[in-house]
């Protein structure tokens, strides 16, 4: 096994070392990370592809610090979150993460401005500086006008840019994709995606788990994964098959 | 700061009851009729009691009553012509209460009849009631003109008679009365004085000692002008009776001797009487006795409060727990986004216990208007007190706290990860 974690550097907002995620399937034991270390520099663009049950899905949750490794560690942002209780990642995820998801997973009774405003109000933010936060955000992704609609008057690419809003409000460093396109057509995928660069573009890291190779060429690099391991890692085109 | 949080997250709490209004009302009904119902009986239940209190207040808490009641054989004798029945509390009962006791501040003699009076043009029947000045210190009422019975309208048998507010209304005797001549029952009396009259009415099984008809007269002059034997209009015939003393009313220093003094009299009283022609009523036995049955009543209703509340609470659960399911991926959002398990516990918790608090203010109104209803239509006396407020809308927050803990629990305790997947 190859290490893909360079030495630790000050650079690097996510870094696992040796990282095992093992799920009890009855008697079976499922490794679903099997020992991976990889690093990812501040403000780089990576995509995560590979066949359904290689990991990517297990690799996005515990990078997004929804669950837990069970062996190994975890730095975000040199910060060692691998022990870390229930409270202390929520803590994490609401200063340093923004999600992004294929159904967009929008509180359908809140509106625009509420469903923006979400991680501000678990922030503490008080009201009339919320407002303000969530229509610049609104305003950024082209939504200004539909800040009073509730999400199902909206249709699929405007539901995605409330959810890319909603994500950014915090002010993350770190924000997460999991097939952002999946639920829309060619035309507005790629204006998501168009988003999503000029976000890393501003500075943001951004790692997207997608299955479809023209949008992952959106990143600059690929991380292949099979069988809870990476398969091989591509950068700007040059791929390094590290397994073999 | 932490003021505003807490009133944001309540307004956040009843947007989003507001979401399922037929939902959310539905679910307080249970509540609503919890609390209403224990409004409504606790404030019927405080007037029935207040009623009851007041009743025996008036009979004084120092004192005790002892009256003449008829046997039960005399009273079937009776029906036979020109029997005279005799029976009673005798002057020598009298003496010997009077004396033989230590303990006993004052005591009354009565004797009482019915006789027609007529001030001027206007006549109706009083009744009279021969008694000393002591009477007016152990049935306190306030004079309302003139003045009562002296000691020296004893001594002197002086034919001197005190009227009372409703009496004296209905023979239209006023201020101006005092003074002027009163005939009772033949006799020429003077009127010196109205006093104020009590609704007549039971206290627990005994009488009232004083009726809204009454004409007070010196118990001498009762006795000279109007004898010992009584006869009185029945369907055979005249009955006759011969009562020497148809009630005394002893006053205790102490009222915890009361019921002591009482159970001395009565068996004092047993030695000189062949058959039972008296009974004793100590109006704080009563008392004691009402409160004991208040505190009954009040551990019945609030079972049955309890019970009503509780099927409520578990509504409101029920429906928690159903919108818990319904909210899963709500709650997985809120939770990717960083919201900590106490922060998804508070925000069911605070809807629970918001709509809870709606369902108990309701309730509260609901039961408001009950006891006004019922006082209204049937007269019965109805109390609201401050408790009987606050008590049942603090028991509806506390089942919105209680209820709603478990189904917050339920919704801390989802996985993220798999509520992001619920569909």
């Amino acid at each position: 096994m190859i290490d893909h974690a360079t030495e630790p550097s000050s650079q690097d907002i996510v870094r696992l070392e040796s990282a095992h995620k093992i799920y009890q399937m009855g008697m079976e034991e499922v490794h679903a990370l099997a020992g991976v270390s990889v690093s990812f520099k501040k403000g780089s663009f990576w995509a995560i592809m590979g066949p359904s049950g290689s990991g990517k899905s297990t690799m996005m949750n515990i990078l997004g610090c929804l669950d837990r490794l069970t062996s190994g560690r975890y730095y975000l942002d040199g910060k060692d979150v691998s022990q870390l209780d229930d409270d202390s990642l929520s803590e994490f995820r609401l200063r340093y993460l923004g999600f992004i998801f294929q159904s967009f997973n929008l509180i359908p009774q809140l509106t625009v401005q509420r469903n923006i405003e979400l991680p501000l109000y678990y922030l503490g933010w008080d009201a009339v500086e919320s407002a303000r936060r969530a229509k610049e955000l609104a305003e950024e992704v082209g939504l200004g006008d539909r800040l009073s609609h509730r999400p199902t008057e909206l249709s699929g690419g405007q539901m995605q840019r409330v959810a890319i809003a909603r994500a950014l409000a915090n002010d993350p460093q770190l924000i997460f994709a999991d097939e952002p396109t999946g639920n829309l057509d060619t035309a507005t995928g790629e204006q998501i995606l168009e988003l999503l660069d000029k976000l890393n573009e501003e500075g943001k890291t951004i790692i997207m788990v997608t299955h479809e190779a023209d949008i992952a060429d959106h990143a600059q690099n690929k991380l292949h994964m099979k069988d809870g391991l990476i398969d091989r890692i591509e950068s700007n085109g040059h791929a390094t098959d590290e397994n073999h | 700061m932490q003021q505003t949080r807490i009133t944001r997250n309540i307004w956040l709490g009843i947007e989003n009851l507001l979401l399922h209004k037929l939902r959310s009302f539905l679910t307080m009904l249970g509540v609503v009729f919890g609390v209403g119902s224990v409004v409504a009986m606790l404030s019927v239940g405080e007037g029935a009691s207040k009623e009851a209190l007041e009743q025996i207040r008036k009979l004084g808490s120092n004192n005790i009553i002892v009256s003449s009641t008829k046997p039960v054989e005399d009273e079937m004798a009776s029906t036979q012509h020109s029997h005279m029945s005799i029976f009673g509390l005798t002057y020598d009962d009298y003496a010997r209460m009077m004396h033989s006791y230590g303990g006993i501040r004052q005591t009354a003699p009565v004797k009482l009849m019915r006789k027609d009076s007529r001030l001027r043009e206007r006549a109706m029947e009083l009744r009279v009631v021969g008694t000393t000045p002591q009477w007016f210190d152990l049935v306190p009422r306030d004079v309302l003109a003139g003045r009562v019975l002296v000691p020296s309208d004893q001594k002197g048998l002086s034919p001197v008679a005190v009227l009372t507010e409703f009496g004296a209304r209905k023979i239209l005797a006023t201020e101006n009365t005092i003074g002027q001549t009163i005939t009772i029952g033949g006799d020429s009396f003077e009127v010196v004085g109205i006093v104020k009259s009590e609704e007549s009415g039971q206290a627990g099984n005994i009488q009232i000692p004083d009726q809204e008809v009454d004409v007070y007269i010196p118990i001498e002059v009762a006795r000279q002008y109007f004898g010992d034997i009584f006869s009185k209009r029945s369907s055979g015939g005249f009955e006759r009776e011969k009562v020497e003393l148809h009630q005394v009313i002893l006053q205790v220093e102490d009222p915890k001797r009361a019921e002591a003094t009482a159970a001395a009299i009565e068996s004092m009283l047993g030695r000189f009487h062949k058959k039972k022609d008296y009974a004793i009523s100590v109006p704080l036995a009563l008392l004691k006795q009402a409160e004991a049955t208040k505190r009954r009543f009040n551990i019945v209703l609030g079972s049955i409060a309890g019970i009503s509340l509780l099927v409520g609470g578990i509504g409101i659960m029920n429906i928690m727990l159903a919108s818990v399911t319904e909210r899963t991926r709500e709650i997985g959002i809120r939770r990717a986004i960083g919201a900590k398990r106490g922060q998804i516990i508070s925000q069911f918790l605070i809807e629970t216990v918001v709509l809870s608090t709606m369902g108990g203010l309701i309730g509260l109104g609901l039961g408001a208007l009950i006891p006004l209803l019922i006082t209204h239509f049937s007269g019965m006396a109805t109390v609201l007190t401050l408790n009987g407020i606050l008590l049942p809308l603090f028991i509806s927050m506390g089942i919105g706290i209680l209820f709603g803990l478990y189904p917050a629990m339920h919704a801390a305790r989802v996985d993220p990860i798999v509520a992001l997947r619920h569909e």
